[in-house]
């Protein structure tokens, strides 16, 4: 299944790579002793969250997580903006307000940040779905949520309420096997998240959360089928998560055999062979952009690192909007 | 501010015919707000359709302003509360009916972790009201008579208040859906249908944070608000003809609190008895005593009283509720030890 061109397809690579950098380097900066507070990888979920995020227009709007680096960069969140927050600096996105990707929203760039209690953002979103509705705006709304939210009250609720409301609304439900250290057979007796949209009424289908492609073309086809009325789609990607929860965490639970099959698959090496395969690029290219990203995320290190501490005085400012 | 939709000539009814009921009040409030904006839309279970809402607050509003603006939810507090967030910050100014108060629980999340904190953390403003039907005193039991006001009051970010007349119902609703922050806007269903008051035609906006003095008095203050503010009333009635003059501040919004109007009246009076149904223990009164004890330590004559619910869930029968709530000889027995103290 192929939706990207080959100028696209590159730069979806850039994007994942961009965002593998940058994840590697939070990573690192975390194990330096550099960071504040604790962090999150999405290491393995690059082409869910940039696949999926690219297939947006500029005018929709967008929901991610903790897992969904590679979105707010699509989006237009400069890495700069990302590490300033990671580092509780005046200079983040929250201004030391939230912490790591947490509150990461811009409304300019159609992000609606958000909270631990996942997954609440689910709702808003389908909420700026209902408003597109309401005022007959051809945009479409997107949620990113995990395994784990989708044993939640509130995800039923909200598939339920989008079916009825047959609201423009994608939800991206990352199956990445593990919520914390709980693996998907003691989450539910199912075996594909799918079935819960197919419960509600919402259309479901189930991708390869490695394969970029795969994942983009599926996610452009609910959109679009969003976009024309044809109401929420649910689309489950099935992936693996690559490292712990949170960096504190060894995940000494998860066995060492599922990583190594993963590994195998990881999507930007995945991506990589198919330009070999279908001759798109050279490796030449490959470096180019491998090292492109590696000067973008040394200015970003360099920018946080030396951006201020918020003012204490500002601790309560804008608790209220004017 | 004068809402360009409303139906035709300016009134010259008599004053009179300008009474409404409580809640009377808070339709008209609604109706002329979505007559002037059409980025107001009203959310919630039940609210559409014939039946206009489980106390016929939007009866009719499907007619007038169509089911696109009147949504009927599922039963899905934390699902259709937290839509109302997204649609806030896309621009609109959704206006959610949850029922009954003691339902939003069953949205707390929305609230108090997405809503309230979201402009502070990065930004996104959230004009959203919660109309929450609260109080009791009319045996509707445990799930259909608590006044969670202090929940809120403890949350960051949100915006809390509690009209006790109709005019007031109207202007501070007019307010809630101007504002530009999560507003909950505890309504109190014993006043409804019981009383009456004159309501400006013009919506009057009451500012939010704004307490009114109710009945101006010299020996003590009775700092309350909701329903009770009446029973506060007819107690301070009673007791007037033992030549004791109360006066009583309505604080009308709990959160802003305008503590300037509690402690000049505390300062003048130099008694205070704080009064209101929701439960005595971390109520919204403890707050004002605090207040008065940080501020105004120095003019008290007595030591602050409190009278508030018991500790006890809401009980259903008659004789139980009767005890669980302060009465209007409660309220005048605590005035008086107040002014023999």
């Amino acid at each position: 299944m192929r939706s990207l061109s080959d100028e696209e397809l590159i730069q979806v690579y850039e994007w994942m790579k961009l965002t593998r950098v940058l994840d590697d380097r939070i990573v690192s900066l975390w194990k330096q002793g550099r960071g504040v507070g604790s962090t999150f990888s999405g290491r393995g979920h690059e082409a869910i969250a940039v696949g999926a995020s690219y297939a947006l227009g500029p005018d929709d709007v967008v929901a991610p997580m903790h897992r969904d680096l590679g979105c707010y960069l699509v989006r237009g969140i400069t890495p700069r903006r990302i590490l300033a927050n990671q580092l509780g600096r005046a200079t983040g996105v929250t201004q030391g307000r939230d912490a790591n990707l947490h509150g990461i929203g811009d409304l300019s760039l159609g992000i609606i940040g958000f909270v631990s209690h996942l997954p609440q953002s689910m709702s808003p979103a389908l909420g700026a779905a209902m408003a597109f509705l309401y005022r007959e705006e051809p945009r479409v709304s997107m949620a990113f949520v995990g395994d784990g939210s989708s044993s939640t009250g509130l995800f039923h609720e909200v598939l339920n309420l989008a079916a009825v409301q047959r609201a423009p609304f994608v939800v991206v439900v990352e199956n990445n096997r593990y919520a914390y250290s709980t693996p998907l057979h003691q989450q539910m007796a199912i075996d594909d998240i799918a079935d819960r949209g197919q419960a509600h009424g919402v259309a479901a289908e189930i991708v390869d959360g490695n394969d970029v492609e795969a994942v983009h073309a599926v996610t452009a086809e609910a959109i679009a089928r969003a976009r024309s009325g044809g109401g929420p789609s649910l689309i489950e990607c099935k992936t693996m998560r690559m490292h712990g929860h949170a960096i504190h965490d060894g995940a000494e639970y998860v066995p060492a055999e599922l990583l190594v099959e993963w590994e195998r698959r990881d999507p930007i090496a995945h991506l990589e062979k198919i330009f070999f395969e279908r001759d798109i690029v050279e490796e030449a290219l490959i470096e180019e952009i491998g090292q492109k990203c590696r000067r973008i995320v040394d200015d970003a290190v360099e920018y946080a690192e030396s951006s201020s501490w918020p003012d204490p005085a500002s601790l309560e400012e804008g608790v209220y909007a004017p | 501010m004068t809402p360009n939709g409303s139906s035709g000539e300016r009134s010259v009814a008599s004053e009179e015919d300008r009474k409404l009921s409580y809640i009377e009040a808070i339709s008209e409030a609604l109706r002329e707000e979505m007559r002037r904006d059409e980025d107001i839309i009203v959310i919630g279970e039940d609210v559409g359709g014939e039946f206009g809402g489980a106390f016929n607050v939007t009866k009719g509003f499907e007619d007038e302003f169509g089911r696109r603006r009147i949504l009927n939810m599922p039963m899905t507090e934390n699902a259709f509360i937290g839509a109302a967030t997204g649609m806030a910050l896309m621009g609109l100014r959704p206006v959610i009916e949850v029922q009954f108060a003691d339902f939003i629980t069953s949205g707390y999340d929305a609230i108090v972790q997405f809503a309230a904190t979201n402009h502070y953390r990065w930004g996104g403003a959230v004009p959203w009201v919660i109309r929450a039907p609260s109080d009791g005193g009319i045996s509707s039991g445990p799930f259909h008579s608590q006044n969670p006001e202090a929940w809120f009051m403890h949350t960051p970010g949100l915006k809390v208040v509690a009209p006790a007349t109709p005019a007031d119902a109207k202007g501070l609703l007019l307010s809630a859906i101007r504002d530009n922050n999560p507003v909950i806007y505890f309504e109190s269903k014993p006043l409804y249908r019981s009383l009456k008051g004159v309501v400006p035609e013009e919506g009057i906006a009451i500012p939010i944070g704004q307490a009114r003095v109710a009945r101006e008095g010299t020996d003590v203050t009775i700092v309350t608000y909701g329903a009770m503010v009446h029973e506060s009333l007819k107690a301070a009635e009673e007791i007037s003809s033992q030549g004791i003059d109360t006066e009583i501040v309505d604080l009308r919004t709990l959160k802003p609190m305008d503590c300037e109007t509690v402690l000049a009246s505390a300062r003048k009076t130099s008694r205070i008895l704080i009064v209101h149904s929701a439960n005595r223990l971390v109520g919204a009164g403890a707050e004002v005593a605090a207040l008065i004890a940080d501020e105004a330590f120095e003019s008290l004559d007595a030591p602050v009283r409190r009278l508030g619910g018991r500790d006890v869930p809401v009980p259903f029968s008659p004789p139980l509720e009767k005890a669980y709530r302060p009465s209007v000889d409660d309220i005048a027995n605590a005035v008086k030890e107040l002014v023999t103290w």
